[in-house]
C-alpha cells in the first residue's frame, strides 16, 4: 500500500460541539483514484469529518490536507477541486434540471453543456422535470451529476443510496464505479455492509468520532475469521437480495 | 462493479506524476491568491469568476421568481386589482343618491333639470318601504317628490326630504336644488340685482387613480421585498441549498448580491408594468412623460432595496416557514394601512399621523406622487430619499446581526 499517493490526509482531527465531542483524534488517508468507504453508526462524526474536509465546517484541531491544499488556508482552491453531495440536501426551488446544472456551473465558473452532465447519470429524459419531481435513485443521481460540473479530483458522497431500492442502489454503484475509473477519488458514506463491501476500495469504522478499524474490505473480514469468528448461520451461495433482484430484474424502475 | 481486492491497477491508473501534481497545486495557490483581489483573473487552475457566479444566481433566481406564484400575485396581481377597482369606481367624482317618491309627477322641469346635472343619481322605481329603509341607512341621500300645482303657480311643489345618516351629500344636494330652482324661476326675466357669471379655469384633472397608483406600487414593492426575500432565504437556508453553494467558490456576497439582482429586477418590471397599465388603461397622469416614469424607478429601486432589508430581518428570525407570514404581516400591515396606499394620511386622527410620517412606505407614496403628477424631480425629493435612506441604513444594520446563512 506504500506505494499509494495520499490525495486527503486528515491528521488527529478533533469536533467539538459545545461540550459534545463529536470527532476525537480521526486520522486517516485517503488514496488517489480509490472509493473509501467511512462507515459507522448513526453520530459516530461521520458526517461532521466529511464537512471538515469539505471545508464547509470549522475543525476544532487537527490537520487536514486535500490534494495538497490545506483546509483552513486554502478552503476556495479546494472547493473548485472537489464535488460535494450532501446528505438531505435540496435544490434551488422552481427550477429544472437544466436550469440547476446551469446555475452549477456558474458557481463553479466552467462551462459545460447540461445535457451532457445529465447523460452520465442518465437523467436525459428528466431534463425539463423539477427535482422535487424525481424518484429517490433519480435525485441522487442528480446530486451526482451536480457533483462532477467542475471535473473534480474528489468527490464526497454522504449516504447516496439510503432509502433506495435494490435495482437503484445497484444501478448508483455502477454510476461511483464509473466515476473512479474515470480517475476521480471517491469517498463515500453508507450504513450497508453490502454496499461496502461490494464498491470501496477500503474502508474506514469510525465509532464515537475515533476510527476504530481501516483496511480493505477483504482484509477486515479475513482478519475476524482469523480472530476464530464463524456465523451462527450457515452461509448459503446466495442471499434474500440475490432472490429479490432475481425475481423482479436488474432493470432499475423509476 | 468493482472488487473488494484492490492493490493491482492503482498505482498505473494515476493521472498526474508527483512532481507535476505539486506545481499544479503551487500554481493553483497563487492563481487563487491573486483572485482573491481580482475578479476576472485569466483563466488557469484558479480562474475563478465571481461575477460569472453572481450571475447565475440572478439568472436561477429571476427564474424562480417569475414561477413562483405568490411573488406574481403580490406584485402584479393584487396591485393591479386594486387599481382597476379604483380606477373604475373613482372616475366620476362625487354621486348623490336621490329616490323619486312613487306616485311623483315624471314629466316635469325639475326632474329633466335634475337628471342634467350629472351629480345626481336618480331612482325612479322604488317602493316607499324600500325608500324609508334606504334613507335611514344612507344608502339613498334624499327622497324627492315633484307634484303639479293645481291651483297654478309656481307650477311646481318640490318636497325634499334628507336624512340625517347623510348629511354632507344632503347639503351638497341642497345647494344644487337651490341652485337649479333659481335658474328654473328665473327663465325669461332678467336679473334685478345681479348675475353671477361663474367659470372654472382648466386646470390638472386630478383622478383617483393619481393617488392610488403610486400607493399600490409602494404597496407592491413593500411585499415582494419583504415576503419575497424572507421566504427564499428562510428556504434556501432550510433545504440546505445555501450549504450545497458553499461547497462552490461561490461567496455570500454572490448569493446575496445575485438574489438582490434579481429581486429588484422583477420588482421594477412590475412597476413599470403598473405605471403602463396605469397610464393607458386609466390615463394615470406622468407629468414629464419618461423622465417621470425614470425617476418613479429610481425612487422604486430605493423603496426596494430598503424592503428587502426587512426581509433579510424577517428570514433570519423566523423559526419555521409558518411563522414567515405574521412576522412579515407585522410589518406590511400597518405600512400598508397607515402610510397613505389608499387614503390621505390627512384623513387620519392627529395621534395616529406622527406614525404615519415614521414609517418608510409613507415617504415612498409621497415622493411618487410628487414626482408623478406634480412633476417633481428627485432633488425635490431630497427629503423623503434622505428618510428612506435612514431606515435602509438602520434595518440593514439589524439584519447584518439577525441574518442566518445556516
Amino acid at each position: 500500500m506504500t506505494d499509494k499517493k495520499a490525495i486527503i490526509s486528515v491528521n488527529n482531527l478533533v469536533k467539538h460541539y459545545g461540550e459534545f465531542k463529536a470527532v476525537q483524534g480521526l486520522s486517516f488517508e485517503v488514496y488517489e483514484n480509490e472509493i473509501f468507504g467511512l462507515l459507522g453508526p448513526n453520530g459516530a462524526g461521520k458526517t461532521t469529518t466529511l464537512e471538515i474536509i469539505e471545508t464547509l465546517r470549522a475543525k476544532t484541531s487537527g490537520e487536514v490536507l486535500v490534494d495538497g491544499l490545506n483546509v483552513d488556508r486554502d478552503a476556495n482552491a479546494i472547493k473548485q477541486i472537489i464535488g460535494v453531495q450532501l446528505q438531505a440536501a435540496g435544490y434551488y426551488p422552481n427550477l429544472n434540471l437544466v436550469e440547476l446544472l446551469a446555475l452549477f456551473a456558474g458557481l463553479y465558473g466552467v462551462d459545460v453543456t447540461p445535457m451532457e452532465m445529465l447523460a452520465k447519470v442518465n437523467l436525459q429524459d428528466k431534463a425539463k422535470a423539477k427535482y422535487k419531481e424525481l424518484s429517490g435513485g433519480q435525485k441522487q443521481r442528480f446530486s451526482i451529476a451536480t457533483t462532477l460540473i467542475n471535473s473534480p479530483k474528489i468527490v464526497f458522497l454522504d449516504e447516496p443510496t439510503t432509502g433506495l431500492d435494490p435495482q437503484a442502489r445497484r444501478n448508483l454503484w455502477d454510476l461511483i464505479s464509473e466515476i473512479r475509473n474515470n480517475g476521480t477519488t471517491v469517498v463515500i458514506t453508507t450504513h450497508y455492509m453490502d454496499e461496502a463491501e461490494q464498491l470501496c476500495d477500503r474502508v474506514a469504522f469510525v465509532e464515537a468520532g475515533k476510527i476504530i478499524a481501516l483496511d480493505t474490505p477483504d482484509q477486515l473480514i479475513d482478519n475476524l475469521i482469523a480472530a476464530g469468528f464463524e456465523r451462527k448461520k450457515e452461509v448459503k451461495a446466495a442471499n434474500l437480495e440475490d432472490v429479490f433482484i432475481n425475481l423482479t430484474g436488474k432493470a432499475w424502475r423509476e | 462493479m468493482c472488487l473488494s481486492i484492490l492493490p493491482v491497477k492503482r498505482g498505473e491508473s494515476k493521472p498526474l506524476n508527483p512532481l507535476k501534481g505539486t506545481l499544479t497545486n503551487i500554481t493553483r495557490r497563487i492563481m487563487n491568491n491573486i483572485d482573491d483581489k481580482k475578479d476576472n483573473s485569466p483563466l488557469g487552475a484558479g480562474g475563478y469568476n465571481h461575477t460569472k457566479a453572481t450571475l447565475a444566481l440572478a439568472k436561477a433566481s429571476f427564474r424562480s421568481i417569475t414561477r413562483s406564484p405568490s411573488a406574481v400575485i403580490f406584485t402584479l396581481a393584487f396591485p393591479l386589482i386594486f387599481i382597476v377597482v379604483f380606477g373604475f369606481i373613482g372616475g366620476g367624482g362625487m354621486k348623490l343618491d336621490v329616490a323619486i317618491a312613487p306616485g311623483s309627477d315624471l314629466q316635469n322641469p325639475v326632474i329633466t333639470a335634475l337628471e342634467k346635472t350629472g351629480v345626481i343619481r336618480l331612482t325612479k322605481n322604488d317602493t316607499q318601504e324600500n325608500i324609508e329603509k334606504n334613507l335611514e341607512k344612507g344608502a339613498y341621500d334624499a327622497l324627492i317628490s315633484v307634484k303639479k300645482n293645481p291651483k297654478g303657480l309656481p307650477a311646481y311643489f318640490t318636497d325634499v326630504k334628507y336624512t340625517s345618516a347623510s348629511l354632507t351629500n344632503g347639503n351638497v344636494l341642497k345647494s344644487v336644488l337651490n341652485d337649479l330652482a333659481h335658474q328654473l324661476n328665473s327663465v325669461n326675466q332678467k336679473p334685478t340685482v345681479t348675475e353671477i357669471r361663474a367659470t372654472t379655469i382648466t386646470g390638472r384633472l386630478h383622478r383617483t387613480i393619481d393617488f392610488i397608483l403610486p400607493g399600490q406600487l409602494g404597496f407592491s414593492l413593500l411585499s415582494t421585498g419583504v415576503f419575497g426575500t424572507a421566504f427564499i432565504f428562510f428556504s434556501l437556508r432550510q433545504n440546505l441549498v445555501i450549504k450545497r453553494f458553499f461547497a462552490t467558490p461561490v461567496r455570500r456576497s454572490s448569493i446575496v448580491l445575485g438574489e438582490a439582482i434579481a429581486r429588484i429586477g422583477f420588482a421594477l418590471l412590475g412597476a413599470l408594468f403598473i405605471i403602463v397599465i396605469g397610464h393607458f388603461a386609466f390615463n394615470f397622469t406622468l407629468i414629464n412623460g419618461l423622465v417621470t416614469v425614470l425617476n418613479m424607478i429610481v425612487l422604486a429601486t430605493i423603496g426596494i432595496i430598503v424592503f428587502m432589508g426587512f426581509g433579510f430581518v424577517v428570514s433570519g428570525l423566523a423559526k419555521s416557514e409558518s411563522t414567515i407570514p405574521p412576522i412579515s404581516n407585522i410589518i406590511t400591515l400597518p405600512q400598508f394601512l397607515l402610510s397613505g396606499t389608499f387614503f390621505s394620511i390627512n384623513a387620519f386622527p392627529t395621534w395616529l399621523q406622527p406614525i404615519s410620517r415614521a414609517l418608510p412606505l409613507t415617504y415612498l407614496n409621497d415622493a411618487m406622487r410628487k414626482v408623478a403628477f406634480e412633476g417633481a424631480n428627485l432633488w425635490d425629493v431630497k427629503q423623503q430619499i434622505l428618510i428612506m435612506a435612514v431606515w435602509g441604513i438602520g434595518i440593514y444594520a439589524v439584519a447584518v446581526k439577525t441574518f442566518k446563512w445556516e
